[in-house]
């Protein structure tokens, strides 16, 4: 199938620290791709990387938008040397693993963020709030607020997102992100913290998101159960290389995966 | 208890600390040393009482606090009356209409302290679009101030430019000079972008100073010209200065206007996503530098407005208006009353410029009272006078009900 974001021999380097080395990672349409591997082995330096919020030392990024959401048959663009704002724009946007939501801002403004980069009204716009631009602003609430809904956050709308329990800001950071209409979804541990009830309903919203929006998702976990349930394929890196890579069922029964989950002595 | 034990330390550990100075005292003329222990009592009594004071507040603070977290917050009167689209309404209508008489009620002195109370309120509204909705914080503010009042100073001096041409002009000039200072710190935050903007500010004062031949140095300009009104210029003072006072007045609604418009829309949006979070917001699809530097340009334009009619107010401006201090003043106005609110600014702002007026009897120790009441606020109200309120959006119902019947909907609450 078509390959949605490619990244080939991508390196990351922070004074003599390689957090990430030479990486291949290749996500394609419609997939959930898992990225898993034990604490600081350099999958949120990774997710950083593709996004634009560090410049690669080394190695190429590609993103390229998919048929389903209006792409032609190009190759796509490299995204080296661009601005995250401007990668958003191309159709990937993401959610952070220490949660990034705009604290003293409603939730449904948080959501209407996301919707910057799909909107144009400017300064002269806002004076004069001519009708093109009260339209686009309807446009942006309704919107916003059926991401909301698709998060299943609609009723606290109006609350200011610090008072948001954990797993709710979880969850407002995706449909923040789903307001930027990307086509490739990147969750950096959406997990993180939450219960199991709400880990198993965040798998289940996940796989409605991904058909729904038609998505391509790539997902840092720690969650096993989900990682297993939910991907496509799975890639794992510790200390910043790519160890193994391959469905769930390979993954699970690859011994340098398991040595590097459990450790040197399991083996022996 | 535990407050008691700690004011009465308190009220000892000043004692001791000022022994030296106000307990021993060397009589020069008799040569002997004099002791003054009831001093060292006032001092550790005052000492005392004042720790109590301020650590009882403190602790209903805590308490209140805790209490807010506990149980459903139920809004104080002050916050209901600030909800009441209503109340609020009839209220600026019966504020605006006093403005609107006041000349035919005050003297010339009121009017000329209240015309300047509503420059600062420009002023401080403008800088509240950089320090409290987009959270730039600068401490240069006063020098585009400056550039704003030299553009009409000279522009008159020189070419005999009238003040409404110069009004928009001065402003536009004093947005690029905000865009001329935002382009170099765009990358800068916080602490950084503060020393940038100070030194920016002193070094604009000081060029003003120093660039004799072109600025008339530290003399000034003087006899700018009031406003026209059409071909005529207005000879009489009071006149004047009733009609200086309307323009102010009417700059100044224009300024809440404007500000309140654009807190409201996308651009305003952005500005807070960038207060909030300046990553995030990038990451989102916010172009933070196109953001900043709007904030910027904005902010330092409505500086160069107030410039202007500051320079055709007191037809003489030098480079000692535009100091540090200035700037300082004017960020009080700010953090006083709300960064990011409005009115809370608006308020700062009035309070900040007719209080010291109007109170005239504590004149000495204006800077100490000013002072304390600053240190004061930032404990007990860091929010400001009037914190800046939420936008409530209007969900439309045919929204609400589609979603009422899902299950997803049916778990939530909080
Ligand atoms: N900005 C940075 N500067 C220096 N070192 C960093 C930076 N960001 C991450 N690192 C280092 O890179 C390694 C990988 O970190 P990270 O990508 O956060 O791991 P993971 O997300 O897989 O737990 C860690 O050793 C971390 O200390
Ligand atoms: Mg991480």
């Amino acid at each position: 199938m078509h390959p949605v974001l490619q990244a080939s021999g991508l390196s990351m380097v922070f004074g003599g620290l390689r957090a990430v080395n030479s990486v291949d990672l290749c996500v394609r349409d419609g997939e959930i791709v898992a990225l898993i591997g034990p604490n600081g082995a350099g999958k949120t330096t990774f997710f950083n990387c593709i996004t634009g919020i560090y410049t690669p030392t080394e190695g190429q990024i590609r993103l390229c938008r998919p048929k389903t959401h209006g792409g032609g048959n190009d190759s796509g663009t490299v995204l080296n040397g661009f601005r995250p704002s401007r990668i958003t724009k191309l159709g990937m946007a993401r959610t952070f693993q220490n949660i990034r939501l705009f604290p003293n801002m409603t939730v449904l403004e948080n959501v209407m963020i996301g919707m910057h980069c799909r909107t144009r009204a400017g300064i002269l716009g806002a004076l004069f709030r001519p009708p093109s631009v009260r339209a686009e602003e309807k446009l942006v609430i309704e919107k916003s607020y059926s991401y909301l809904e698709a998060v299943g956050l609609q009723s606290l709308y109006s609350e200011r997102a610090r008072n948001l329990p954990y797993g709710d800001q979880r969850r407002l950071e995706i449909a923040r992100a789903l307001a930027a209409e990307p086509f490739m979804l990147l969750l950096d541990e959406p997990a993180a913290g939450m219960n199991p009830q709400e880990t198993i309903a965040l798998q289940e919203l996940i796989r409605t998101l991904r058909s729904q929006y038609n998505l391509t998702v790539l997902l840092i976990e720690h969650d096993m159960g989900l990682v297993m349930s939910l991907s496509d394929r799975i890639y794992v890196m510790e200390y910043g290389t790519k160890i193994a890579e391959g469905t769930p069922m390979e993954i699970g029964h690859n011994p340098r995966v398991i040595k590097a989950y459990l450790g040197e002595d399991f083996n022996a | 208890m535990q407050i008691l034990k700690k004011a009465i330390l308190t009220g000892i550990w000043f004692a001791v600390l000022t022994f030296p100075i106000m307990v021993v005292k060397v009589d020069h003329i008799e040569g002997k040393m004099v002791w003054r222990w009831e001093n060292a009592g006032y001092i550790a009594i005052g000492a005392a009482l004042l720790s109590l004071v301020w650590r009882y507040l403190l602790e209903r603070k805590a308490m209140r606090r805790r209490q807010e977290e506990l149980a459903i917050r139920e809004p104080s009167l002050w916050n209901k009356i600030l909800r009441d689209p209503k109340l609020i309404r009839t209220g600026l209508l019966i504020l605006l209409l006093l403005m609107l008489i006041l000349p035919a009620l005050s003297s010339t002195y009121h009017i000329n302290i209240i015309a300047t109370a509503l420059i600062y309120v420009v002023l401080a509204l403008g800088l509240n679009i950089a320090v409290g909705l987009s959270g730039q914080l600068v401490l240069g503010y006063a020098a585009f101030y400056a550039v704003g009042a030299y553009a009409y100073g000279l522009a008159n001096h020189y070419l005999g430019i009238g003040f409404w041409a110069m009004l928009p002009v001065g402003g536009i000039i004093a947005a690029l000079a905000g865009i001329l200072l935002g382009l170099p710190v765009l990358r800068l935050r916080g602490d950084y972008l503060a020393i940038v903007t100070l030194g920016f500010g002193e070094i604009t004062r000081l060029i003003i100073q120093n660039w004799s031949s072109l600025t008339r140095g530290p003399g000034g300009i003087s006899g700018i010209a009031k406003p026209g009104f059409f071909n005529f210029s207005m000879a009489d003072v009071a006149v004047s200065s009733v009609y200086i006072y309307y323009i102010t007045l009417a700059l100044a609604i224009l300024t809440i206007f404007v500000v309140d418009r654009l807190k409201h829309s996308r651009v305003g949006r952005a500005w807070q996503a960038l207060r909030e979070d300046e990553i995030a917001s990038e990451a989102m699809g916010v172009d933070t530098m196109r953001t900043k530097l709007s904030a910027f340009a904005l902010s330092s334009m409505w500086a160069g407005f107030a410039g202007v009619l500051m320079a055709t107010k007191t037809t003489f401006i030098n480079p000692n208006s535009f100091t540090f201090m200035e700037s300082a003043l004017i960020l009080s106005m700010v953090v006083l009353g709300g960064m990011g609110s409005i009115w809370g600014v608006v308020l700062g702002a009035v309070a900040i410029i007719l209080l010291p007026e109007y109170l005239r009897a504590f004149s000495e120790y204006r800077m100490l009272i000013f002072g304390a009441i600053m240190v004061a606020m930032m404990v007990f109200r860091p929010q400001g006078l009037i914190p800046p309120q939420f936008r409530r959006y209007e969900i439309p119902d045919y929204l609400k009900k589609k979603s009422a019947g899902t299950p997803e909907g049916a778990k939530e609450g909080n």
